[in-house]
């Protein structure tokens, strides 16, 4: 499956490592690609009693960590959405904290 | 596709106050397991997380003891413990997931995946299964490029 391997064109250049010179000129503001947590990890079981692994998604606000900032892709996203709306009821993470 | 009820699998977990004892803990697994073997389910296992804090109060706790029980049975002995839980007062929490065909998924795509890097691997003209020390260590730090982070391993 092609998750979190390359999403929107931008900068995805060679197999190898590093971007070229080229490259990192015409984006100027030099942004770190994300990967999906989940994917790299090869982690296909998100689970709610897991609280190590939902609690960095889950910021001191209590919200979750949008897909935008995360990077996770899609499918772990809606999977660790539920896995955390689960870990709420039972009272693993919060619903709010102020 | 409604087939049986009967191969089904459920989670339970129930949070009970700190300050009840192991014997009211044991009685209330008893209760339970009475209700769901006089149905025709089975408690496959029973794991007590111990006292843990509590994301927020619940009434007035803030701590409290989990409870987890994995049962095999239909949906019918599931309600019959959900309302018997809701109206015991001693748990002030408790939560009923069903994990069979989730747990079907992730076999699955765990052996596709498996099954996948072994094609490809023996396309390489390679043994199907790692071999130990093969491969880009996973202790090299690759800072400013962590698109294949753990890709490999």
């Amino acid at each position: 499956m092609a998750f979190g391997q390359k999403r929107s064109g931008g900068r995805g250049k060679g197999d190898k490592k590093g971007g070229d010179k080229a490259q990192g000129q015409r984006r100027t503001l030099f942004r770190r690609r994300k990967v999906c947590k989940f994917c790299a990890d090869k982690i296909d079981d998100i689970n709610y009693k897991d609280v190590k692994l939902i609690g960095p998604f889950v910021p001191e606000r209590g919200k979750i960590l949008p897909r935008r900032i995360s990077g996770t892709c899609a499918m772990h996203q809606r999977k660790l959405q539920t896995a955390i709306k689960r870990a709420r009821q039972i009272a693993l993470v919060p619903y709010v904290t102020d | 596709m409604a087939t049986a009820t009967a191969a089904r699998q459920y989670e339970l977990v129930y949070i009970v106050p700190p300050e009840t004892t192991e014997q009211q803990v044991t009685e209330l697994h008893e209760q339970l397991d009475g209700i769901v073997s006089r149905m025709h389910g089975t408690i496959e296992k029973t794991e007590n997380w111990g006292r843990k804090k509590l994301a927020y109060d619940i009434g007035h706790h803030k701590e409290g003891v989990y409870v987890l029980e994995v049962i095999n049975g239909s949906g019918d002995v599931m309600k019959e413990v959900d309302r018997r839980l809701r109206v015991i007062d001693l748990v002030i929490r408790h939560m009923i997931v069903r994990i069979d065909e989730e747990r079907k998924v992730v076999e699955r795509t765990r052996s596709k995946r498996q099954s996948e890097s072994e094609r490809r691997r023996v396309k390489r003209g390679l043994p199907p299964q790692r071999q130990p020390g093969e491969g880009r260590g996973t202790d090299r730090d690759d800072l400013d490029d962590d698109r294949f982070e753990g890709m490999e391993s």
